[in-house]
């Protein structure tokens, strides 16, 4: 019997599952500050109400399914999962939307499967996955990154307009616009890359921007593996991947194609590879395991991109990988000692029978 | 510096060392009353060999040892035996059983065997003396040191290691041994390596123990001229590197198999404690009725390592080191790893408590409210044997065994890296510890009723081979009556027909002698285990008792034909 714990001796590592999840919200901090900084205060509507709305249902759901609600609450996962809705959601959506997607993150994908640690998909990913072939024209349509303190920016107020639904961004839309990657995937078949951008399709320094915000989200990403509290082998492995095949598709047909640049950082690579990819209860488990998971993930990404009927395919590549995480389990087991090689494959059936 | 091999894994807990080891060994005065366990080795309980009223001396065999692996116990005080009944003994579930109490004169009047000459004496001897001294592994697991020794007959072993890692926080007993005894110690693997037929000593010591290794290198150096060289390694502190496996795979990078002995790689491992103990049981025939005990934790005023007499109650020990009743939350026996806790004081000091820890509530605080596993792989990344514990996890709660054991339960050493670095504070070995017990109890089910089968079909086939040979009996005497019949010619068919005989009796003869074995290694890893129940052990007794007819039967039966065929010619 242990009687001694790492969280007796102030490790790197957070000691706690209330503190992993608490490293994880700050890690999260940069990158929700550049996207304020480039799209706004909706940004910061919609995580105050996925919060809300997140601890809201959660509580019930303890509540329903008879577990202590105050002690579980404190495990912040809740929150984790309507920060990374929120942060995913085009900023300033409306309420309905971003409680939509917290019910299916928070009472389908999590507490139907049986609570924290059971789920077989990733929340967020399954909320924002259900809005996205649901309400594809909401789900599309971003604010252009005016800053929040140009003179165009909208305020405060009119963010909280948005998010009680009073206002949309259709009816604003000279000022609104698609991601890069919808502009991208939209361009007409004929036209080449390079005039795509000649063009100037998006609103200003938006290419900028969401570069920028990738670029926090890689710091915060880097906070995470440096306290321990997500591996190296799930991001490397992923970007990894979609680096080479966006290169391999893009030293193929270079006029049509997008950079691996704007692959990386035009979309949701980045937050999806330290964020979303790296959640522990639905990814793939062993070292081994978490490279091929997340491999996966980036080639997976780099199919439906250029191929799906979506601009990004972060959400879809997640879950899909969510799926096969049980099998390649069975398959990356490592050597365990005294063993002379790795059982491959769940064979309990046969294993029995030789018995 | 870096090592060559290494295990994966592991953990470096805080040590809690220091305060055990600021004082050197000394010796409480002597108890009152003792309290022997009859069940304090792995494998079969001793049987009393002293009335009640009886009075005995200081070590003399007070319980024999019963079946292959057991071991002899012995008085640790002079006195009258007091009674022969039921104590609490020290284990985590309050357990009690049969012990013998003596009641102390106050004197020590020693009764002790005729010295031996390691170096001259025969092995059997050698075997026979540490078997009639009740010396057990004082590692921690109390495995009859004798039958380990004896193993030789069946694995070729090359090293001896001596294993004075003690990679387990608080823990200093095998520190305190080595400072003050660090000769006897290699002088004691010597004699183990003589009975293993190794030819070099390893001593594997972590680094934060530099005093002992001092001592090592001094007794060492003294004794250069011996034929078996003795290597002393220091290697990095990390627990659990004082595991058997991961020390072997340490030191010599080879990889006990699965299921397996030490032995099964040529290696034989030895606490220090246990050698200083088969050194005094042959050199000066002393049996084992002490051993060091380290007393720590922070409700003791004067903590420190101990030479106590087995069967000391607890609560007299740690009195003598200054234990405040009040401050003490829990108290636990072993390591605060793989340590037991205890609830009572009274519980005896018997051959396996190589530490007491007196804890206060804030020096091991009671665990918080286990929180769902999130599969982060903290536990993945501390194992040191590669398993995945959080799988395991799963499937141990789930009652999915047969996933588990897929998985490697059974691998698992049971070392608590995983709940140490746990962030959702899950006790992760105890439920691989549940795991298996519901296996194993599973198994032993399956197996009696496999083992009854086979008894039967073992007679069937016994009573037609027995048959078989009569008839074969009665053939050859009728050829051996009607000699001159037979046309010269047939001289070479007759000759051969006797030499298939003695071939098929050889073979015959060669596949008892490996059930045999086979029956041995399966008794001794069982035992080793510590973990069968008596039912089991009796079980594999008997199939080796049968295994062992079957062997001499077959030589005898080969040694006749043998016969036989030298006389014609």
């Amino acid at each position: 019997m242990s009687l001694m714990h790492t969280d007796q001796t102030a490790p790197r590592r957070p000691a706690s599952t209330t503190a992993v999840m608490g490293w994880l919200l700050v890690a999260t901090l940069p990158g929700i500050a550049a996207l304020t900084w480039h799209f706004g205060w909706g940004v910061l509507t919609n995580l105050g109400f996925a919060a809300a709305a997140a601890i809201g249902l959660e509580a019930t759901m303890l509540r329903l399914r008879h577990r202590p609600v105050a002690a579980t609450l404190g495990d912040n996962s809740a929150l984790v999962t309507a920060v990374l809705l929120g942060a995913a959601l085009p900023p300033g959506s409306a309420w309905w939307l971003i409680l939509i997607g917290m019910v299916a993150a928070i009472v389908v994908a999590k507490h139907l499967y049986g609570g924290l640690g059971h789920n077989l998909f990733n929340p967020a990913m399954v909320g924002y996955a259900l809005l996205l072939v649901s309400f594809p024209g909401p789900m599309s349509l971003w604010p252009s990154p005016d800053g929040l303190l140009s003179p165009e920016a909208r305020p405060l107020g009119e963010a909280l307009h948005q998010l009680a639904g009073l206002t949309s961004l259709e009816t604003r839309d000279a000022l609104s616009g698609a991601t890069p990657l919808d502009a991208f995937k939209h361009k007409p078949e004929a036209l080449m890359a390079s005039e795509f951008w000649a063009d100037s399709p998006l609103p200003d320094g938006a290419l900028a921007a969401w570069q920028q915000v990738a670029l926090a989200w890689l710091a915060g990403g880097a906070l995470l593996v440096y306290k321990r509290v997500i591996g190296w082998q799930i991001p490397v492995a992923m970007l990894g991947t979609l680096t080479l095949v966006a290169t391999l598709l893009y030293a193929g047909n270079p006029s049509h194609q997008g950079s691996p640049l704007f692959h990386l950082l035009g979309g949701a690579a980045i937050f999806g590879a330290f964020f979303i990819a790296t959640d522990p209860v639905s990814a793939a488990t062993s070292r081994r395991g978490k490279l091929i998971y997340g491999a996966g993930i980036g080639a997976l990404v780099m199919v439906i991109r250029p191929a799906g009927a979506y601009p990004d395919a972060v959400a879809f590549a997640v879950l899909l990988m969510n799926f096969a995480a049980p099998f390649i389990d069975y398959y990356s087991e490592p050597r365990v000692y005294g063993h002379p090689t790795a059982t491959r494959g769940i064979r309990v059936d046969v294993d029995k029978e030789a018995r | 510096m870096a090592e060559r091999f290494d295990f994966p894994g592991g953990i470096t807990p805080p040590t809690r060392k220091a305060r055990a080891t600021r004082s050197p060994l000394c010796t409480p005065p002597l108890p009152r009353r003792v309290i022997l366990p009859l069940a304090q080795h792995a494998g079969a309980p001793a049987e009393p060999c002293v009335e009640v009223g009886q009075r005995v001396r200081t070590g003399e065999r007070i319980a024999r040892a019963s079946g292959l692996i057991s071991a002899a116990l012995h008085a640790s005080i002079t006195g009258r035996v007091a009674a022969i009944e039921d104590h609490p003994l020290p284990t985590a579930d309050g357990r009690r059983g049969p012990c013998i109490v003596i009641e102390g004169e106050g004197e020590d009047d020693w009764l002790t065997l005729p010295p031996l000459d390691w170096r001259q004496a025969a092995e059997t001897t050698l075997l026979e003396r540490l078997d009639a001294s009740g010396v057990v592994g004082l590692g921690g697991a109390a495995f009859p040191t004798q039958v380990k020794a004896r193993i030789r007959e069946l694995h070729a072993i090359d090293t001896v290691i001596v294993n004075a890692a003690e990679c387990e926080p608080y823990i200093s007993a095998d520190d305190l041994t080595l400072r003050h005894f660090a000769a006897d110690v290699l002088e004691g693997a010597r004699l183990m390596a003589r009975l293993a037929g190794a030819e070099r000593i390893l001593v594997g010591i972590e680094d934060d123990k530099p005093e002992a290794r001092q001592a090592l290198e001094v007794a060492r150096e003294a004794t250069l001229a011996e034929a078996v060289p003795v290597e002393i390694r220091a290697i990095a502190t990390r627990y659990p590197s004082g595991g058997e496996r991961q020390l072997i795979k340490r030191l010599l990078g080879r990889e006990v198999p699965s299921g397996g002995l030490p032995a099964d790689v040529g290696t034989h491992c030895h606490n220090p404690g246990t050698l200083r103990a088969a050194l005094a049981a042959i050199r000066d025939g002393v049996p084992l009725v002490e051993r060091v005990v380290t007393l720590t934790g922070e409700a003791l005023a004067r903590p420190g390592n101990v030479v106590a007499r087995l069967g000391t109650p607890m609560g007299e020990l740690l009195g003598f080191a200054g234990l405040d009743t009040q401050a003490l939350h829990r108290l636990v026996m072993g390591g605060p790893m793989m340590g037991e806790a205890l609830g009572e004081l009274a519980c005896p000091v018997v051959k396996a408590t190589n530490c007491l820890i007196a804890a206060t509530r804030s020096e091991l605080p009671d665990p918080p409210p286990e929180q769902p596993c999130i599969r982060c792989g903290a536990c993945e990344e501390a194992c040191p044997a590669s398993l995945l514990p959080q799988q395991l996890y799963w499937f141990a709660r789930g009652r999915e065994h047969d996933k588990a054991e897929r998985f490697h339960l059974f691998d698992c050493i049971e070392c608590g890296a995983c709940s140490y670095v746990c962030p959702s504070h899950i006790p992760l070995e105890q439920y691989y510890r549940a795991a298996k017990q519901t296996i194993r109890a599973q198994r032993r089910e399956a197996a009696r009723a496999d083992h009854a089968r086979h008894r039967f079909e073992f007679r069937q086939a016994r009573l037609a081979r027995e048959q078989a040979e009569k008839e074969a009996r009665r053939a050859a005497r009728k050829r051996a009556a009607a000699p001159a019949t037979r046309p010269p010619a047939g001289s070479d068919a007759q000759s051969a027909a006797p030499a298939a005989d003695l071939r098929g009796l050889r073979i015959a003869h060669s596949a008892a002698r490996a059930a045999e074995r086979k029956a041995e290694k399966a008794l001794a890893r069982a035992a080793e285990s510590g973990e069968a129940d008596p039912a089991t052990l009796e079980d594999l007794e008997t199939q080796l008792a049968t295994a062992r007819e079957n062997r001499q039967a077959a030589e005898a039966r080969l040694q006749a034909a043998r016969d036989v065929e030298e006389k014609p010619s």
